[in-house]
């Protein structure tokens, strides 16, 4: 596996590779979401106790759910860098970091505009929301240290070591709910045995999560790929990609001008 | 279909604001994130053309300079390194 695997740590293997991936990333994300949505918005039932406030759910579960997968992927992705000295992985790391912001930025607002009619407050400093609210916070660290160095390496290290001892909340934020008397329901979908949803708004969920986590990995695999650019700028093949690159928008954008 | 009519979907069973502030910022968000991307992929690799039209460009004066004090030997006019000519 390892022999497989091998190729893909080569910068300009892994920048041809996600660029094919993307076309295909963009499409599943178009198809599952459209459905999704639609579904989730006007034909999935509304919750007999919340009524159609619940249909917040939609968004709100998966950006959650994926706020922390993201960050658990960049964790996976600074240990790797530390340990093997991978370059690419400080790369992914750096890509990841404002992704997840984002999607923690959801997930916080989304509940806060669900909780205003079901709990009757904006926000509540409980365990589930205020854990959350540290991860977006770790996140903005990352962000700042990845941007805070010139030098790539040190700048990766050092939002490395932020990122993997802020792995320490993701833990906290999933079983805040258990741990503490909070405000916040306990875990509906991820009871796989028995979930505690009924059928049909199972469906909808599904296509929802599943476009989100295609449109993050899109998202994830067009920030990646500017870094590669980024970090290997003086690298021959970068070189001769720009040139194509610049003199196929110029030949666009100026036609008649042949020696350009 | 949950809802009777168009103005019943707004409405959402009374939570429209709630719904649809969510859907809203949400959709906003992640729109930027998008194009924030997008134009960052753009700008990454007008960067690097910038950098090496620079270079090229210093190569060419360089080259050119020695030229011209090739034929004064040992003409007092240095030859500027790059540091010079970049600060």
């Amino acid at each position: 596996m390892w022999k497989w695997l091998h190729p893909y740590a080569d910068p300009e293997v892994s920048y041809h590779f996600t660029g094919r991936l993307l076309p295909w990333l963009s499409g599943l994300t178009l198809i599952l979401l459209t459905i999704g949505l639609i579904w989730a918005l006007g034909f999935a039932p509304a919750d007999y106790q919340q009524g159609d406030s619940f249909r917040i759910f939609y968004i709100h579960v998966p950006a959650a759910s994926l706020s922390m997968g993201i960050y658990l992927g960049m964790a996976i992705a600074a240990f790797t860098s530390m340990v093997w000295q991978l370059k690419l992985a400080d790369a992914s790391a750096a890509a990841m970091a404002p992704v997840g912001a984002v999607f923690t930025a959801i997930a916080l607002f989304t509940g806060a505009a669900w909780g205003k009619p079901m709990w009757g407050t904006w926000w509540i400093w409980d365990a589930r929301l205020t854990s959350e609210l540290i991860l977006l916070f770790l996140y903005l660290g990352v962000i700042a240290l990845h941007n805070a160095f010139e030098d790539k390496n040190l700048a990766g290290k050092a939002a490395g070591i932020l990122t993997l001892v802020g792995v320490i909340n993701l833990p906290i934020i999933k079983y805040s709910v258990e741990w503490w008397n909070t405000l916040h329901q306990g875990a509906t979908v991820s009871n796989l045995g028995k979930p505690s949803m009924s059928i049909e708004m199972i469906w909808p969920f599904i296509f929802c999560f599943s476009g989100f986590a295609f449109l993050v990995a899109m998202v994830i695999c067009i920030r990646f790929r500017s870094e590669i650019l980024a970090r290997n700028s003086i690298r021959p093949w970068v070189r001769s990609l720009v040139i194509e690159h610049i003199s196929a928008q110029s030949s666009t954008t100026t036609p008649s001008k042949e020696n350009s | 279909m949950q809802f009777t009519s168009f103005s019943d979907f707004i409405a959402m069973g009374g939570y429209g604001f709630y719904v649809w502030l969510s859907f809203g910022v949400s959709a906003l968000l992640i729109f930027i994130l998008i194009i924030n991307s997008l134009l960052g992929h753009k700008s990454v690799i007008q960067n690097i053309a910038a950098r090496q039209k620079r270079e090229d460009k210093l190569r060419q004066v360089r080259k050119q300079r020695a030229e011209a004090n090739a034929p004064a030997m040992q003409s007092p006019v240095s030859i500027p390194t790059s540091t010079e000519i970049n600060s």
